[in-house]
């Protein structure tokens, strides 16, 4: 006979997992529906009223040219971040592979500048290189370049490029410090007695295998460059001059919350949380293909 | 093909020195195997030849050319390694051929080469699969083929049969030895395991705390062991060790308050008196005696069937060690018997207790 407890419903378990539904519904599933249902309002201009206008603001988003501009260069500021931070992140992580001594000390620096608050780490950036009280610009003087991001857009692109760059390299180091780390040391010793440098080893050994990692990586960077970084771009450019750094998240918060155009601001964000999704269902779908040692 | 020559190595790490002076001649082609227990330092020796640790002093050379400061590239060595160390990225064949590359062999030489070692080491069909698609042997046969391909000079073996289950490891081992009678390229194999090294070495060096022990064909090794350490560790299962007090004339020993054995003459000529010694002698070596009232007293404690030989377990009176000795066929012995256990002198290994080493 099969006893009844088996069957017996308790309320334990609905409750053990309460509390994570309450978080996603509060924070997520809430806000999300929401911005999808205020995407189909149209404000008026005293904020007393709204009409319920169905995909108008994602017909006026695609056909204005300014987004399709901010787009593009959402796509270069993300791949540069991206790029660079998964590069000078694997040169680091290589070398710190070979650090014997104050390996404890170096890896701790580099892991320091992910505790950094984005917006603080925009207001590092911005006062190393201001333009009239910052040491950088004042040593690029010196050798005569003159630094002015607040008039000059690719500088300023540049100096958020730095900012996002620098505080998402700590992040990419520490993973890909593991990935090595995972790889078993006689696999590099068998490839050092077949003849390969280090250099060698490192492209035809190491990287081949770490790169479920790099690929993680890069995923979580594109999400970085293209949400996380509303407090650098915030604190360093405000999105000029003139938008030339302005990014597909700040025209959000400037078009919703400067601009006070509601509507067209919750369909930015619509779009960028389909974009989210699309990068969220292709991570998931190829770390599957994990390397086995 | 070449000689090695080890002179007087020693290595440290920091203040603490775990090789002590090692010192081995391995000739042209010969199989030698480097045996001692987990810790010993064996494989440390083994990396040091390969180039993967640093030489702390004495000096190793392949073919009379020292190498303390080469990189393991430019030794000319190949190493099977104990988890195999195969890519996990690359096909069988691009493993194989991973080392012809880089020494830039034209594609159709690596081609013959990988072909004609996975020829012999019967993988012809695996070339194209990965690694983690192959068996334990195979993977073992794939790290063997990566060696064979390069030709090298020395073949460093790092326990590249502790992997494998019991039965495969009997067959990798007699494969091992057919392919070194056909290559005959000077090998280097470290290992724990006492049977594989009687098997596949010419010689032995036995190490243990850093020191090597003895080093040897492994019969002599069997035959006259030159320390306790090396008397106990080779051999299975393993050598009885009896302390004794040799008298002031040479000519009795006290094993235990009751036990006086006779000694054989040749200790007495020897000078040997009035000493604390230990004989060894090993299980399959006692025979029972004929008389009834010469020999060791052993009170059996238990007895197991092996099926060609029978085990027994037994003390002597007045010591709490167990006897072990193994007779030929199937004896019936109940446990509490007194069996009256004889050996010929020659199988009779006494050491001395202080030093440890042979008399």
């Amino acid at each position: 006979m099969i006893k009844r407890t088996h069957f017996k419903s308790s309320p334990l378990p609905y409750l053990l997992v309460a509390p994570q539904i309450l978080i996603t519904v509060a924070f997520f599933i809430w806000p999300a529906s929401q911005a999808v249902y205020q995407s189909m309002l149209l404000e008026d201009p005293f904020g007393l009223k709204s009409e319920f206008i169905w995909f108008e603001n994602y017909v006026l988003l695609f056909s204005d040219e300014i987004y399709f501009s901010t787009f593009l260069r959402t796509v270069v500021f993300s791949s540069l971040v991206a790029f660079l931070s998964l590069s000078i992140a694997l040169l680091l992580a290589a070398t710190a592979d070979h650090v014997v001594r104050g390996t404890r000390t170096y890896r701790t620096l580099l892991i320091w500048p992910y505790a950094v608050a984005p917006v603080v780490a925009g207001t590092i950036w911005m006062f190393i290189f201001d333009p009239t009280l910052g040491i950088v610009s004042y040593f690029l003087h010196g050798i005569g370049y003159e630094w002015n991001h607040r008039l000059n857009g690719n500088q300023a692109m540049a100096l958020i490029v730095l900012a996002a760059t620098w505080k998402q390299i700590s992040y990419n180091f520490l993973f890909f410090l593991a990935g090595m780390q995972a790889i078993p040391k006689s696999l590099i010793e068998a490839a050092a007695i077949d003849g390969a440098g280090p250099a060698r080893r490192f492209w035809t050994i190491i990287f081949p295998l770490i790169s479920p990692t790099t690929f993680f990586l890069m995923v979580m960077n594109i999400v970085y460059a293209f949400f996380e970084t509303l407090g650098i771009v915030h604190a360093v450019t405000k999105g000029g001059p003139a938008k030339a750094t302005e990014i597909l998240v700040y025209k959000v918060f400037n078009d919703g919350f400067i601009g006070l155009d509601l509507g067209g601001s919750a369909a930015q964000s619509v779009i960028l949380m389909l974009i989210v999704i699309t990068l969220t269902v292709i991570q998931f779908r190829y770390i599957e293909r994990k390397v086995e040692y | 093909m070449a000689r090695v020559l080890i002179e007087n190595i020693t290595k440290s790490y920091g203040e603490t020195e775990v090789l002590h002076g090692i010192n081995t001649d391995i000739s042209d082609g010969e199989f030698i195997v480097i045996v001692g227990p987990s810790g010993c330092g064996k494989s440390t020796l083994l990396r040091m030849i390969a180039g993967l640790e640093d030489i702390s002093s004495g000096t190793i050379s392949i073919d009379g050319r020292v190498v303390n400061t080469l990189e393991p590239k430019d030794r000319d060595i190949a190493m099977v390694f104990q988890n195999y160390a195969l890519y996990p990225h690359m096909t069988v064949f691009k493993n194989m051929a991973y080392g012809l590359k880089l020494r830039k062999f034209s594609k159709k030489n690596i081609k013959i080469r990988v072909h004609q070692a996975a020829k012999l080491l019967q993988l012809e069909e695996l070339l194209e699969r990965k690694p983690r698609q192959l068996s334990g042997g195979q993977r073992q046969r794939v790290a063997m083929g990566r060696c064979i391909v390069r030709e090298p000079k020395v073949f460093l073996f790092d326990e590249p049969l502790s992997n494998l289950d019991a039965k495969l490891r009997v067959q990798m081992r007699l494969e091992l030895r057919k392919l070194h009678k056909r290559l005959k390229v000077t090998s280097i194999y470290v290992t724990h395991d006492q049977v594989e090294a009687m098997t596949l070495g010419d010689r032995l060096v036995v190490i243990n705390d850093g020191y090597a022990e003895q080093i040897g064909p492994p019969l002599e090794l069997y035959e006259k062991p030159a320390s306790i350490f090396v008397a106990g560790f080779l051999g299975s299962p393993a050598m009885n060790f009896i302390s004794a007090q040799i008298s002031a004339d040479g000519k009795t020993a006290q094993l235990s308050e009751d036990v006086k054995v006779p000694v054989a003459n040749p200790l007495s000529k020897q000078g040997i008196t009035e000493k604390k010694v230990t004989f060894g002698i090993r299980p399959e070596h006692f025979s029972l005696s004929d008389k009834e009232k010469t020999g060791l007293p052993l009170r059996v404690d238990h007895a197991e069937f092996h099926g060609a030989s029978t085990m027994i377990y037994g003390r002597l009176p007045g010591n709490d060690e167990l006897i072990t000795v193994r007779l030929p066929h199937i004896h019936h012995i109940s446990p509490e018997t007194v069996l009256m256990l004889t050996a010929l002198p020659e199988h009779i290994h006494i050491f001395d207790q202080k030093t440890g080493k042979r008399i």
